[in-house]
């Protein structure tokens, strides 16, 4: 599969909506040559704030621009900006319901060398608890294009989640992306992999694998965690009868627990998970540390077969 | 009208059972002089987008800021005595979805000066002539963010926002002096790249010639350190750590109404 970076799509995606609404505001925290916002502020520089490295006061600010009808993106790794920021995403953002887009860039284990303190994996459980915001997790390059315009389209709080390294393109170029609607990869039978970000493409690898050991996989692309749209999940159970969610984040709160909430609530199937578990990781290259904590195409394949025995 | 929304803030406590009459006192008439003598705005179309905004970054001095849009005719002065009650416009702390004028939800301190240089920003890519004003606590000034504020109000030289301190000098368990101490407060905001103005809180003369001051200075940011008097104008809750959080009992709150009489 070819790779592109999400965070270079993020930076040049904004630098185009810059020229098509001038309402929109960008603000960084020390990071923008990393997350990109570099790109937006070179053509709008008036109409970015380096905010230094005060993530709070920048999503504090955030919240009065977008109080007084600015669009506004807030971009920094997303470890800074969710774990360090909580209350002020709470109070200035969610409560209120304001039109702040948190794009937040470094998510997962697969930062990679950085370590820990780098690796964001509670950031989908702390921004899915949030009341009024919408978040979402793209499988590539082109969905994070895709993302980003909706965000600038669509009015409240957002949280996208963007990877450090580049990442396999899943989508044809002419890919276009339904906010809260999930992507049907691939049909199939006996059992569903529900997956976000990074993970869809090792669903869709696990699927190839499963095809020749004849068991015929679902792959479903829930790029989007909130609102989740649970129609395509209840779907998926009492089609294939069996679920597997696999994701680059702790086992609480993310992607997992919320599609689990659905299944048992609506159509009550097996399921099984792939995820980090309740663990932090540790520093690496990014595909040792997939493998290394379970995240692999084989790790998803041993986990359709272990479900699809408990049908 | 001090004095009145003073008794507002008192039956309003009261009346819920819970509050904070302290900081509201020693509030009364910064948030008078702003609502009645400085604020240009419009209680009939509280989303004029011309109006000057005013954030109460203390959030627990939530009383005397609903007895202000009261007054000057945001809602009827009787929805006071819902404070704090389940169905109320008037929450516990200033919630903006909730109360017609209320800026910012409020209440978890160290927020407002970062939010109101994010409004201000707004006016001046916007060239609109609206000015901000935002009154934070002394202990609020305890908070990290509200120093990264500061750094960034200088650096960005918001020069359209006016920062007001209540310096009452007791927060909720003691003065502050002896919980963590601010002084020499005045050099830290220079130091920080602030022009500062100090004044006497309850003096009205003095609170406007400050806001005149400060809407001069080009280039920097302006704080005016207000001294006050915690529980100002009630002789038992003055300077008394005590009524920082606490609600008086109907029997205090009839001696208090009397001696603002």
């Amino acid at each position: 599969m070819d790779e592109a970076s999400t965070r270079e799509t993020y930076g040049k995606t904004l630098a185009e909506l810059g020229k098509q609404n001038e309402d929109i505001v960008v603000l960084d925290a020390d990071l923008s040559p990393s997350t990109m916002t570099n790109l937006f502020a070179r053509e709008f520089p008036k109409h970015f704030f380096n905010c230094g490295l005060q993530e709070q006061n920048m999503i504090s600010i955030a919240a009065g621009l977008a109080a007084s009808g600015k669009t506004v993106f807030a971009s920094t790794f997303a470890v800074f900006v969710v774990c360090r920021c909580f209350d002020q995403l709470r109070l200035c953002v969610s409560q209120p319901n304001l039109n702040v887009k948190i794009v937040a860039t470094h998510g997962g284990i697969t930062v990679g060398e950085d370590g820990t303190s780098h690796q964001a994996i509670e950031d989908l459980a702390l921004c899915c608890a949030l009341p009024s915001f919408t978040v979402v997790v793209p499988a590539d390059a082109i969905e994070a294009a895709e993302a980003v315009k909706a965000a600038a389209s669509s009015y409240g709080p957002f949280y996208i989640r963007l990877s450090r390294p580049k990442t396999p393109i899943v989508y044809p170029k002419s890919y276009h992306f339904t906010l809260d609607k999930a992507m049907t990869m691939r049909q199939g039978t006996d059992a569903t992999i529900v997956a976000a970000g990074i993970m869809v493409a090792k669903a869709l690898e696990a699927a190839d694998i499963l095809a020749k050991q004849d068991i015929d996989c679902r792959v479903i692309n829930m790029h989007t965690l909130k609102p989740l749209d649970e129609a395509t999940i209840v779907k998926a159970a009492s089609e294939t009868g069996a679920i597997v969610v696999a994701e680059e984040h702790l086992a609480q709160g993310g992607l997992g627990s919320r599609v689990a909430q659905t299944v048992t609530r609506k159509k009550p199937v097996p399921m099984e998970f792939v995820n980090l578990g309740d663990r932090y990781a540790s520093s690496g290259r990014a595909e040792e540390l997939l493998q290394r904590y379970g995240l692999t195409a084989g790790d998803i394949e041993e986990s359709v077969k272990s479900v699809v025995k408990k049908k | 009208m001090a004095k009145k929304l003073r008794r507002h803030v008192i039956t309003m406590i009261a009346t819920a059972g819970s509050g904070h009459p302290g900081g509201s006192l020693s509030a009364a008439d910064i948030v008078t002089a702003l609502y009645f003598k400085i604020l240009h705005h419009n209680p009939e179309n509280p989303h004029w987008p011309d109006r000057d905004r005013f954030i109460l970054s203390k959030g627990h001095a939530a009383p005397v800021l609903y007895a202000a849009l009261a007054e000057t005719g945001y809602f009827p002065v009787a929805e006071l005595s819902t404070l704090r009650r389940l169905d109320s416009r008037l929450q516990g702390h200033p919630d903006s979805n909730f109360t017609p004028g209320v800026e910012m939800s409020a209440g978890s301190l160290g927020m407002g000066l970062s939010f109101a240089i994010g409004v201000a920003l707004a006016a001046r890519l916007d060239s609109k002539g609206y000015r901000t004003y935002v009154l934070l606590s002394d202990g609020e000034c305890e908070e990290g963010q509200t120093w990264e504020a500061a750094l960034s109000a200088a650096h960005f030289k918001v020069d359209n926002l006016t920062t007001i301190v209540d310096y009452n000098g007791i927060q909720l368990s003691g003065r502050t002096c002896d919980i963590m101490n601010l002084e020499p407060f005045i050099r830290k905001w220079q130091a920080f790249g602030w022009h500062t103005i100090d004044i006497d809180g309850h003096d009205l003369n003095q609170i406007l010639s400050a806001c005149q001051e400060a809407e001069k200075m080009r280039g920097k940011p302006t704080v005016i350190i207000a001294r006050t008097i915690k529980g100002k104008g009630v002789s038992f809750m003055e300077n008394n750590v005590a009524f920082h959080g606490k609600a008086p009992t109907w029997e205090e709150a009839e001696r208090a109404l009397k001696e603002l009489d």
